[in-house]
């Protein structure tokens, strides 16, 4: 059962789709990073996905989702420590799903968060490989993109790889390549993953009123469809009331430019 | 024993040229008085390591940076690093960038003495293809995997920032996390702790004593710096100063914005830094930002 659509926005009707991505995951630790993948995690955990393990966003772990921004009455209760070295521990066992927002991601699921354009000289600097290298050799990662574009979802390889896919040409004899686990990539557009012929990427749902054809115009790389090309879910009432509960200020609102609703008009 | 000194006593034991490691993580616990004295004096071509926030900014804005060692430069609340990518940009520094993971293992690897660390991050990206000098190792045993062998990142100095300390060098980080200071520590040939409050000896409670991540024997001097990691977050003491963020950041595109910023704050001393900034008054009401 959903509510009038009219009133339901897109970036929550991401949220929900990102949350979809730890369904089943069981005991590891699930971090979103951003507004609607942190949003995503805490809806996973509340719902179908209760053994996911999170952090306060700092150093703490919580078993009830810390709600976005000024916390009013909410007074987190803590079940355990994470700080920045168990994280890292935390990694190389490869018990964490990860969901990240890289700047550039190439056709073998290769990230960028370190610079666009020459590296010696770039045109644009932006964090630096950050943890990308590690996270991706060693645990689950899904990918979140609010502004799904070419300048995204590059035609060639990312500009400087700093997480790593599945390219074959870049793993050398004798490299551990069995733990890399891409899942899931949520856009404003569509849900994709890595379920491909040699893991190409695939368009598993796409959002209302998105067609194929324009998703593959708005990426630098060919598509293919998944075996039941969906219309992605729409929140139900349950999901809209956890969804409110977690962000009360609303700040999903910010995400995406205009907060538009979920239901577009057909391209 | 008494390893007290001044700002000024602790960063004139920088020379030009070394490699200087910075403790704290992006906006947090970043020792900014000791920086801020670095940035007053006229030590240049510094290698600096450091889970980069608005100090690797400054440095670089202030050119003094010949090479950085780094796996990010953000702020947080403010992603972007404004005066680190304008240099990165052009191309004012050389880059040695690593997995943050790698960055804890070179850590690792000099304070252990040990010339690297086997890891699995790195390998398959082009963390590897723009540091030419970076190796990988076979494992000696049956499986015979293929690892990076993530070299020691040797530090002749670090420069810390703790909550409480005392003149023989014992400290007490009382953060939620206590980051990865205390490698810092131990991967350096000399380490300079500022410190919120500096008593002639703690005498602490076990759950107190806990605090304590590093031994003294480590520490080659400490410096009385109240409010020395301003404008980044101290937990639990303070929080960062998002208004004094921005108007740094603002002074990487203002015209002459930089000159601006450190005239305003940077060219007098530390007292009329804290005064500028409104003192104990205004750190105290710095809360703490809320995730």
């Amino acid at each position: 059962m959903t509510q009038n659509t009219q009133e339901i926005t897109l970036a929550e009707l991401m949220v929900v789709a990102c949350a979809e991505a730890w369904r089943g995951d069981g005991e590891v630790l699930a971090s979103g990073i951003g507004i609607v993948p942190r949003l995503g995690a805490s809806l996973a955990k509340l719902s179908h996905t209760p053994e996911l393990l999170m952090t306060d966003s700092e150093a703490f772990l919580v078993e009830e989702p810390i709600p976005l921004g000024p916390r009013g009455d909410f007074v987190p209760t803590y079940s355990g420590y994470m700080s920045f070295d168990r994280v890292f521990e935390c990694v190389w066992g490869g018990r964490r799903h990860a969901m990240i927002g890289p700047s550039q991601i190439d056709r073998w699921g290769q990230t960028n968060l370190s610079s666009v354009g020459d590296y010696a000289k770039p045109k644009s600097a932006i964090l630096g490989v950050r943890g990308l290298p590690g996270n991706s050799i060693h645990h689950a990662n899904s990918l979140f993109v609010p502004n799904h574009g070419p300048r995204v979802f590059v035609a060639g390889e990312v500009d400087m790889v700093c997480g790593v896919g599945y390219k074959k040409e870049r793993w050398a004899a004798g490299m551990r390549q069995d733990f890399v686990d891409l899942r899931r990539i949520v856009t404003d557009l569509c849900v994709m993953d890595f379920g491909g012929p040699d893991r190409a990427v695939r368009v598993l749902s796409l959002h209302p009123g998105v067609s194929f054809e324009q998703v593959q115009a708005a990426t630098g790389f060919p598509l293919l469809q998944g075996p039941s090309l969906a219309t992605t879910a729409l929140p139900t009432d349950d999901q809209l009331a956890i969804i409110r509960r977690l962000d009360p200020h609303n700040l999903r609102a910010t995400v995406l430019k205009g907060n538009p609703p979920a239901q577009r008009a057909a391209a | 024993m008494n390893k007290e000194l001044t700002a000024a006593q602790a960063i004139a034991r920088i020379e030009s040229g070394m490699t200087l490691g910075i403790g704290g993580w992006g906006p947090r616990r970043k020792p900014m008085a000791l920086v801020r004295e670095l940035l007053r004096s006229d030590v240049k071509d510094l290698t600096v390591v450091a889970y980069g926030g608005p100090e690797v900014g400054m440095l670089c804005a202030a050119g003094k940076v010949k090479k950085l060692v780094y796996g990010f430069v953000t702020m947080d609340a403010i992603p972007l690093e404004p005066h680190f990518r304008k240099a990165r940009e052009a191309g004012a520094f050389e880059v040695e960038e690593y997995d943050e993971g790698m960055f804890e293992w070179g850590l690792r690897a000099a304070g252990m003495r040990m010339s690297f660390l086997p890891t699995r991050c790195g390998l398959a990206t082009d963390v590897l293809a723009r540091n030419p000098a970076l190796k990988t190792i076979a494992s000696p045993y049956d499986d015979g995997e293929v690892y990076v062998a993530m070299p020691a990142i040797k530090l002749d100095v670090a420069l810390l920032h703790v909550n409480e300390a005392d003149r023989w060098g014992n400290t007490l980080n009382r953060g939620g996390d206590p980051l990865f200071d205390h490698l810092f520590a131990r991967a350096a040939e000399r380490c300079f702790v500022s410190t919120e409050r500096l008593q002639d000896r703690l005498s602490l409670s076990r759950d107190d004593a806990r605090f304590n991540f590093f031994e003294r024997y480590l520490v080659t001097g400490v410096v009385h710096a109240p409010g020395g990691a301003h404008p980044t977050y101290l937990d639990p003491d303070y929080g960062w100063d998002l208004d004094h963020l921005k108007r740094y950041n603002a002074s990487a595109t203002d015209e002459g914005g930089w000159a601006g910023y450190r005239g305003e704050f940077i060219d007098g001393d530390e007292a009329a830094y804290q005064a500028r900034i409104g003192g104990a008054e205004r750190l105290a009401k710095l809360r703490r930002p809320v995730f």
